[in-house]
């Protein structure tokens, strides 16, 4: 057929007509672009570039093979098909543009190379076919938090359009046909190069680089900063979050806390960091202002967001930096003052003397080593729930008794021991954080130990990637209760029988991938552990993390997120124990099957406490 | 506006307090020091009027353990000077603090004159007099007390303040300036001043030191605390324990055999 | 004459402060211990008859002026220097209340005399007056005793029933003579409390709450049980100040004191100002976390625990018994 690049319309060559639509559309993508590349220039530095070779691995995973995407199946398949149908389009697009712009060259159009239109029809027809599952979810079976928005709309009738005359044109015999969808596919093209900078499929360019430029460091707070509300005084990756979104809502479908009705939205939380990235935010406050103090407190720093972002965007940060903002302006809840003031007084949120952290020792027949003045092989770091809350204690005697038994050589440090700092720094206040990571590394340095195990795994994240090298592995207590009972220096006296179910903490699972643990425990016990639907790193938050456990619930909560969870194991088949490794989530469950009147039919249970039953003589 | 906030500090009751030695007083080894809570308030009520008004806020504070954290975290707050009274012994009477700060108040420069003089209106360990109408008659200021709420009027030179009285009632007194006025709370409760800058004010703005000048009343103490004890804990009550359950059954009892009910 | 007891009457508002008797208990007590009489102190304008009710007092010092309209601080105290220098009294019984907060301190610096606060109790020992003094908000006892006199007592309120305070024989009156400046101090106006609310003082039961209860949230538990009992919520300082309870609902100093007959104290500690609204209920039960808490020693039954597992489990309980 005739080259549509060399035929001549109404006396002008094709190829001026491709120049001048090539031209217009590079310029306004480019002029686009430019201006975002500015603004993320503009941003505070953050260092992206590290570890090349980690990060080409995670684009080849993630962004290649799309793992993230089938994290919900039906949708995950079309869009693999509909992103690999755009790469090769993409590819075959640059390639006949450049031989319809420069038409001297001896280089064939794709569709005359017989592998390639062979290769380009098959990916056509499976993108039509994934188009057409996309737009069936997209219209009938609607997934809450996905907006069935104009531009999403105009994005999949583009798409379908570059498909169709594609293979309209490789199939037709008419050379007016041809030449017409020649140029509606090149044109619709270049439109959509224009067009795309402008709209949400910015994730479209956006995405691949997000990937790349992900966190190396899962549940990594942002470097010390006096936090950020204007659009300069962000990172640029956090400001990167607002060009990668592309608003599927998965964010939002897995967020306890929208889903209980909290105020906040990850997804509407990276569409404002976009307008942000846009329009600089406009006048007035970002970080209390165009997000609100309400939203922004009502993160529990749970990771599920960032877990599910297919495109790696990172919500956690933008939270923490605009509540360091809050907290320099002394804008901060009544109780959650409050505790921030009690950390500095006397390292414990409890306002508490910091002599009566060990009193929970009070009621053992036997006194914990002192690990500032004898050497031990683990450093027991208690933790301040474990260590004063008078509901959490008994526990945290049994641990004692547990690891005694064991033959743990263990020492704690006494009134030395401060909070670990975890939540202060998830609320914003990174200088607290640092101050009370000062302190505990002070009495770390003063005992010999080999290893560190925890009660709390908010600390046992902490401890283990936030206070730097050189304490030696950290454990925590599930990790080591696994290895005495592997090895037989906790002898079973009777089998756990019954259906338990187990709750993964956030700071433990998502945070730090230990899932397997403690459910070798209740294995071994000869529990029968049934899975809640949402399990391991799909696992629903209760809702205490990130300095949530001091703050009141906002009117107009519909479930508190620990509420759902405890229904949820209790509608778990036969299920009549949930199991817990986390000293918060044993007193945010125990207090959410009282308000549920769950009370009888489902049993919260410390891990401890199953084991030291199985083990007791 | 010019604000002069006087600060003290006083035994935290957070820690177990105990008795010294010779059961005169408290023993200071396990002791830590806090600033008083209507202190705080009076801090805060201090910079709510300096937001309000302009004009600039200084601090006294008594020497004590402790006592320099606060004075960073006024300044970090927005206090724009700070002043450490020096020389001051455990043990000193609340009668011998006010003499010590009236007479470096009046001796060192550039404190006096003062539009107003806040304090807290009473202290956990305020046993022979109240800081606030002790400093009152020897500047020879007019005071109030319990005060909560601070309007200024700096062309007329007086102020309208709010005092609480019993039953939720409060009145309204209107005062000439300079007054001395001891805060019962402040409109906001103290803001919360985050520990980075703390550390920022540590290392730019100093902390003035004053001697205390004047000496303190002579001839010994004019109150002499003879002995001190422990409250006698569970004087009346008799204690119920057990599960929930069982305390809230034993005490339907009571109620019942007390016709409550 | 030289060596006795004073007590100043406080009056406030056209009335004689519930205070004023307890004080005149407490007066007469060491009056009678000494062998001294008892006199009390009415300053005011226009208010002699007043002065019928003080009858445990030998004699009512009243001294009338327009400066003493309303208990200004600083002019009380001047008025009560004036009488003292010119009386010598022995020692002087000050109210430690809103009303008359300051006076004590004033007139001690003025006459350069000593001053003890806080006392909850007068003793006479071989002869002298030994004050029993509440410190650091009830966690510790002192006993004190003043060198020089007159010596200045500021006494809690609630040192003695304030029933035993009153007597059916009008004293006999003096009026004495004070000389005093305009006050510098000039009261405005009374701010009412918002009404609408219920009188807390007008209930047989209170369940208080106090900063231990920790969240708002526990609030509403405590009201349950308010309710169930039927009573009304009310709660100490902190828990007002946090806004979680209107003004209306404070018990103590700056509140109201209250008389139920069961009083349910969850997470109040028990400082001072909170007591002496409260410690006169017929029955007070204490819910706290804290062995160590002050509020044991005014409860007739205390539970060492956490308010959030008894309260509920209570109203329950009162639900299953009222059927």
């Amino acid at each position: 057929m005739a080259d549509p690049a060399t035929s001549v319309y109404f006396g002008v060559p094709g190829y001026a007509v491709l120049w001048a639509l090539t031209l217009v559309s590079f310029f306004l993508f480019g002029r686009r672009v430019e201006r975002y590349i500015g603004v993320l220039r503009k941003a505070r530095p953050e260092v992206r570039w590290n570890e090349p070779w980690r990060r080409m691995r995670m684009f080849a995973i993630y962004v290649l093979g799309q793992k993230k995407m089938f994290g919900e199946r039906a949708i995950g398949a079309a869009h693999f098909l509909i992103f690999w149908s755009f790469v090769f389009y993409a590819s075959s697009f640059f390639w006949n543009l450049i031989r319809g712009l420069l038409p001297f060259l001896p280089i064939p159009y794709t569709d005359s190379v017989r592998w390639m239109a062979a290769v380009l029809e098959l990916f056509g027809v499976l993108g039509l076919v994934a188009l057409i599952v996309a737009a069936v979810r997209r219209y009938v079976f609607t997934p809450p938090r996905l907006e069935r928005s104009k531009d999403a709309s105009l994005i999949l009738t583009l798409i379908a359009v570059v498909l169709i005359t594609s293979l309209a044109g490789s199939m037709t015999e008419s050379p007016q046909i041809y030449a017409a969808m020649w140029w509606l596919h090149m044109a619709t093209v270049l439109g959509f190069l224009a067009y795309l900078p402008y709209s949400k499929h910015m994730h479209l360019l956006a995405s691949p680089f997000g990937v790349f430029f992900g966190t190396l460091r899962e549940g990594g707070i942002p470097a010390a900063s006096e936090g950020a509300s204007r659009r300069e005084e962000f990172t640029w990756r956090e400001l990167f979050n607002g060009l990668a979104c592309a608003e599927c809502g998965r964010c939002d479908r897995s967020c306890p806390c929208f889903d209980a009705g909290l105020p906040l939205s990850p997804k509407m939380l990276m569409h404002h960091v976009k307008e942000l990235v846009r329009n600089g935010g406009g006048n007035g406050d970002f970080a209390g202002g165009v997000v609100k103090a309400e939203e922004i407190w009502a993160c529990a720093t749970c990771y599920s967001c960032m877990e599910r972002c297919p495109v790696f965007n990172e919500h956690i940060p933008v939270i923490v930096e605009m509540r360091r903002h809050l907290v320099s302006k002394g804008e901060v809840e009544p109780r959650v003052q409050e505790a921030l003031m009690n950390f500095t007084r006397y390292g414990n949120s409890f306002g508490t003397s910091p002599r009566a952290r060990a009193k929970w020792i009070q009621g053992l027949d036997f006194k914990p080593k002192d690990a500032r003045k004898e050497p031990v092989e683990y450093l027991w770091f208690t933790g301040d729930y474990a260590s004063y809350d008078p509901r959490l204690q008994p526990v945290t005697r049994s641990a004692a008794r547990l690891f005694r038994k064991g033959g743990v050589d263990f020492g704690i440090l006494y009134e030395e021991e401060q909070n670990s700092g975890n939540d202060a720094r998830r609320v914003g206040e990174e200088g607290l954080f640092e101050m009370l990571r000062d302190k505990n590394l002070k009495a770390l340095g003063k005992a010999k130990f080999e290893r560190i195990v925890t009660t709390d795994p908010h600390t046992y994240h902490a401890l283990k990637n936030e206070y730097g090298e050189g304490n030696g592995a950290v454990l925590h207590y599930t990790e080591l209760i696994d290895e005495l009972l592997k090895s037989g220096k906790l002898p079973l006296e009777r089998r756990l029988e019954a259906a338990v179910t187990y709750h993964d903490p956030c700071y433990l699972g998502r945070y730090n991938g230990i899932y397997d643990a403690p459910r070798r425990v209740l294995s071994t016990l000869g529990a029968k552990l049934v899975e809640m639907p949402r399990n391991r790193a799909r696992a629903h938050c209760c809702g205490a993390g990130g300095g949530r456990i001091w703050m009141e619930d906002t009117p107009g909560v519909k479930e508190r997120p620990a509420e759902n969870r405890v229904r949820e194991a209790a509608t778990t088949d036969g299920v009549s124990t949930l199991a817990v490794a986390c000293p918060k989530d044993l007193v945010m469950f125990q207090d959410a099957v009282k308000t549920t009147g769950l009370e009888g039919r489902l049993a919260v249970r410390d891990l401890i406490e199953l084991v030291e039953e199985c083990t007791a003589q | 506006m010019k604000i002069l906030v006087l600060l003290k500090m006083v035994p935290d009751v957070v820690e177990e307090l105990e008795v010294a030695p010779d059961g005169k007083g408290l023993d200071l080894e396990f002791l830590r020091m806090i600033l008083s809570e209507p202190d705080d308030h009076a801090l805060e009520e201090a910079l709510i009027l300096k937001e309000r008004y302009g004009g600039s806020v200084t601090v006294a504070a008594l020497d004590a353990p402790d006592v320099d954290d606060v004075l960073y975290t006024a300044l970090a707050k927005g206090a724009d000077r700070v002043v450490k009274v020096a020389d001051i012994e455990p043990g000193t009477t609340t009668r011998m603090a006010a003499a010590a700060l009236s007479g470096v108040l009046r001796e060192s420069t550039g404190l006096l004159p003062a539009d107003l003089i806040l304090t807290g209106s009473q202290a956990i360990d305020d046993l022979d007099g109240l800081i606030a109408p002790l400093l009152a008659h020897s500047l020879e200021l007019p005071y109030v007390g319990i005060v909560t709420q601070v309007r200024a009027d700096e062309a007329a030179k007086t102020a309208t303040v709010i005092k609480e009285y019993p039953g939720g009632v409060r009145g309204e007194f209107e005062t000439p300036l300079p007054v001395v006025l001891g805060i019962q709370s402040a409109e906001k409760p103290p803001r919360y001043v985050p520990v980075a800058k703390v550390r920022a004010a540590m290392k730019s703005q100093p902390i003035e030191t004053a001697g205390a000048l004047t000496a303190a009343d002579a001839g010994g103490p004019l109150a002499e605390l003879v002995a001190m004890n422990k409250p006698m804990v569970t004087g009346a009550a008799e204690m119920i324990e057990g599960s929930p359950e069982d305390i809230a059954g034993r005490l339907c009892g009571i109620f019942a055999e007390r016709g409550v009910l | 004459m030289a060596g006795n007891i004073w007590v100043v009457a406080e009056q406030w508002r056209g009335e004689i402060s519930e205070v004023s008797f307890e004080l005149l208990a407490l007066g007469r007590e060491v009056a009678d211990q000494l062998g001294v009489p008892l006199e009390a102190v009415l300053m005011a304008e226009g208010r002699k008859e007043s002065a019928g009710a003080l009858g445990k007092a030998d004699v009512v010092l009243y001294a009338d002026h327009s400066s003493l309209a309303e208990p200004i601080p600083d002019v009380c105290a001047e008025a009560l220097v004036q009488l003292a220098q010119e009386r010598r009294p022995r020692a002087i019984l000050v109210a430690l209340t809103n009303v008359s907060m300051g006076i004590g301190t004033l007139a001690a610096a003025k006459l350069s005399a000593p001053g003890i606060n806080f006392c909850t109790d007068l003793k006479v020992a071989d002869g002298r007056i030994e004050a029993q003094c509440v410190l650091y908000g009830g966690k510790m006892e002192a006993t004190v005793t003043a060198h020089g006199e007159p010596a200045i007592l500021g006494i809690w309120p609630g040192a003695r029933s304030p029933e035993k305070g009153r007597a059916t024989q009008a004293p006999a009156v003096e009026d004495v003579t004070v000389t005093l400046p305009e006050p510098r101090v000039r009261l405005k106006r009374y701010l009412e409390p918002e009404a609408g609310d219920i009188d807390i003082s007008q209930q047989d039961a209170l369940v208080a709450v106090g900063r231990g209860i920790q969240s708002k949230d526990n609030v509403a538990l405590a009201e349950e049980l308010a309710e169930t009992l039927g009573g009304a919520i009310c709660g100490s300082r902190p828990v007002i100040d946090q806004g979680w309870l209107p003004l209306s609902r404070q018990v103590g100093k700056s509140g109201l004191s209250v008389k139920p007959r069961l009083y349910v104290a969850a997470g109040v500690s028990g400082a001072p100002e909170h007591v002496e609204g409260m410690k006169n209920a017929s029955l007070i039960v204490a819910i706290n976390s804290d062995p160590q808490a002050p509020i044991f020693n005014v409860a007739h039954y205390g539970i060492v625990g956490d308010a959030m597992d008894v309260l509920p489990a209570l109203t329950e309980a009162v639900r299953a018994r009222k059927g």
